[in-house]
């Protein structure tokens, strides 16, 4: 040992070998000691149970085209009743004729949907494209117009439904939640108290006692001939519900912004408002992007809970279907049908969030 | 107590005058009894222990905390409840904290021309300009489109003393901007800090940084709890300080 410092410095090295190949990986990841050993081997076992006995039910046994019910019972599942009600299944009750007007509405939503996964066209466009959008969607779906008809909101049901409840929903409950949130930390205390009133009291009371209400109480308050459209009460219930769940999640971020960021737009001579939309609000949304996509998605599916005021959704179409005579016991395929429906917009909101995190959280990338 | 302005500043109008002002947190008393004059181009340098009240005092001059008792008048505008006193103070007056609190989620361009574009009401190219000036003045111009947090805590400050300056205020405010730096980057922001008060802005400085006082203040202030015990030209503070306090507190800081 000698107290010399060291006059040149020492050489970059590179890291010890890392374990490679399938077996390096095995060993690594599924069998890197006992207990994780044992479980592998019974999560295989039980997959081997599981897997063969529905891929036979789901595609083997499975018959695909039937002329009705008594003819469609076999071992396996019975996809003709899909294919026999899926026009039912999306559309509902909208007249039969006029049912190329709910698949427009559909694709008009997946055009929109996918025009928001375009980085380039966020802001002003993106914004004027959706307002294009939902005109079409309201046109097509209420007609009224020389060559379309006017179909009345009773009768719209399915897919477009569910989509228009939960979108709708989404975009006004939103702005309405980030206002009661900012509300609810408001220096006023009549604003403040409010908005806790507001949230305390809506978050409180189950959404199926809220559409009941609005659909079955508010008419008699109202005076006589004077009436709001059961699909416009439920989403008006819908945007009020919404908004207070997604306060407290915006409140949350609200919390998470450091007081030295306002006092820094403070001292820059930023009013509450610029300071709010430049800085706050920014960061605040940024940082809770995972629980505001989670409570779209459960906003999602609580769209099928119309069905308590006679609105017929996806879910509640699909369950009408199953009341057909001819087309008895098939309500597994039918279930199966619409959770696929049902997950693979829920599953795109979640990669969208991961698009959103990604765009929004630059700065914490390294 | 006269107030002892320096030599060149001393036949100007104060910019920054406080009379009489008292602050409570609660039952506690932060500050008593302040009484300051800032002239036009001078430089004045707060110290004194923890829990003093001298961040409090600065703070009060741009209306981040809010002072219950006197007179608090910047740049001729008195400071009252009035949103529109406040904002106009708060354009005339830039502010340095010990924490950055540069904006996350811009990047430094965009710090440093958000005020001036949306306060200011700059075109946003004549804004970006000023920002790069400011920039090359702090000595960081390549570093203009990255992210607060791929900066060092140095330079952090120094893009944050150029988005002060990209206001064009008339005073500045540093609330003990090198108490959060790795000692190796004091240096580079007590140059730039330097180098604006060679240029005659007003400045007020919480600091404990006792050799950048030595050269740079015109006026020694020394507070302790609550209040301002001693004030002097650096050269008479240190080397004569009046108050037992004061000569207490140096000997802790100057002695290691």
């Amino acid at each position: 040992m000698t107290d010399i410092a060291r006059q040149v410095p020492a050489a970059a090295q590179a890291p010890p070998p890392r374990p490679t190949g399938a077996i390096g990986w095995l060993r690594a990841n599924l069998f890197n000691s006992v207990f994780n050993a044992v479980l592998t081997v019974a999560a295989l076992a039980l997959i081997g149970l599981a897997v063969p006995p529905l891929i036979r039910w789901a595609l083997i046994d499975a018959i695909w085209s039937a002329p009705n019910g008594q003819a469609c019972h076999g071992g396996g599942a019975c996809w003709a009743f899909i294919g026999a009600k899926f026009r039912f299944i999306l559309f509902g009750r909208y007249p039969i004729e006029e049912q190329w007007r709910p698949a427009a509405v559909i694709i008009v939503f997946i055009a929109m949907i996918a025009a928001a996964c375009v980085r380039r066209l966020w802001g002003r466009r993106l914004a004027a494209i959706w307002f294009v959008g939902l005109s079409a969607v309201f046109l097509l779906m209420a007609g009224g117009l020389p060559g379309l008809p006017r179909v009345e909101t009773a009768l719209w049901s399915g897919l477009p439904l569910t989509l228009i409840l939960a979108v709708i929903g989404m975009l006004l409950g939103f702005p309405l939640g980030v206002l009661l949130a900012l509300g609810r930390r408001s220096q006023l205390p009549a604003v403040r108290a409010i908005c806790i009133g507001y949230i305390e009291l809506v978050r409180g009371v189950p959404l199926i006692t809220v559409l009941f209400m609005a659909s079955l109480m508010l008419p008699l308050f109202l005076p006589s001939g004077v009436t709001i459209d059961k699909l416009l009460r439920a989403q008006i219930a819908f945007i009020l519900f919404a908004a207070a769940y997604l306060a407290e999640v915006v409140r949350g971020g609200l919390q998470a912004i450091p007081k030295g960021q306002v006092e820094a737009a403070d001292a820059l001579g930023l009013s509450y408002l610029q300071r709010t939309r430049l800085i706050v609000l920014p960061q605040a949304l940024a940082l809770v992007i995972p629980p505001l996509v989670n409570t779209f998605i459960s906003m999602f599916k609580d769209t099928s809970l119309v069905i308590i005021v006679s609105l017929f959704d996806l879910l509640g179409a699909t369950e009408f279907a199953l009341t057909d005579s001819n087309w008895q016991g098939f309500s597994v395929e039918a279930d199966v049908f619409i959770a696929m429906i049902y997950w693979s917009f829920c599953f795109f909101m979640s990669r969208y969030s991961q698009l959103l995190e990604r765009e929004f959280n630059r700065d914490r990338r390294r | 107590m006269s107030d002892v302005g320096s030599a060149a500043g001393a036949t100007a109008a104060p910019v920054i005058e406080l009379q009489g002002v008292h602050k409570w947190y609660g039952e506690f008393h932060v500050l008593r009894d302040i009484n300051l004059q800032v002239r036009k181009g001078e430089k004045v340098v707060v110290c004194g222990p923890s829990g003093s009240g001298k961040s409090t005092m600065i703070r009060c001059i741009n209306r981040l905390e809010e002072h219950q008792r006197g007179r608090i008048v910047v740049a001729g505008i008195e400071l009252t409840s009035d949103l529109k006193n406040i904002e106009a103070i708060r354009r005339e007056v830039g502010m340095v904290f010990q924490q950055f609190n540069l904006f996350p989620h811009l990047t430094v361009l965009q710090n440093l021309t958000l005020a001036p574009i949306w306060v200011r009401k700059l075109p946003k190219k004549e804004a970006e300009e000023t920002a790069r000036y400011y920039l090359e003045r702090v000595r960081i111009p390549d570093q203009a489109d990255k992210y607060p947090g791929q900066l060092s805590g140095g330079q952090q400050q120094r893009v944050a003393i150029a988005r002060s300056l990209c206001m064009k205020p008339e005073i500045m405010l540093f609330d003990e901007p090198t108490s959060a730096l790795d000692p190796e980057m004091i240096k580079e922001v007590l140059d730039v800090m330097t180098g604006l008060a060679e240029e005659g802005m007003t400045m007020v400085c919480v600091t404990h940084e006792m050799g950048f006082a030595r050269t740079v203040a015109d006026m020694m202030v020394f507070m302790d709890r609550g209040e301002i015990i001693e004030r002097a030209p650096p050269r008479d503070f240190f080397s004569n300080p009046q108050s037992d306090r004061t000569r207490t507190f140096l000997s802790q800081i100057l002695a290691h």
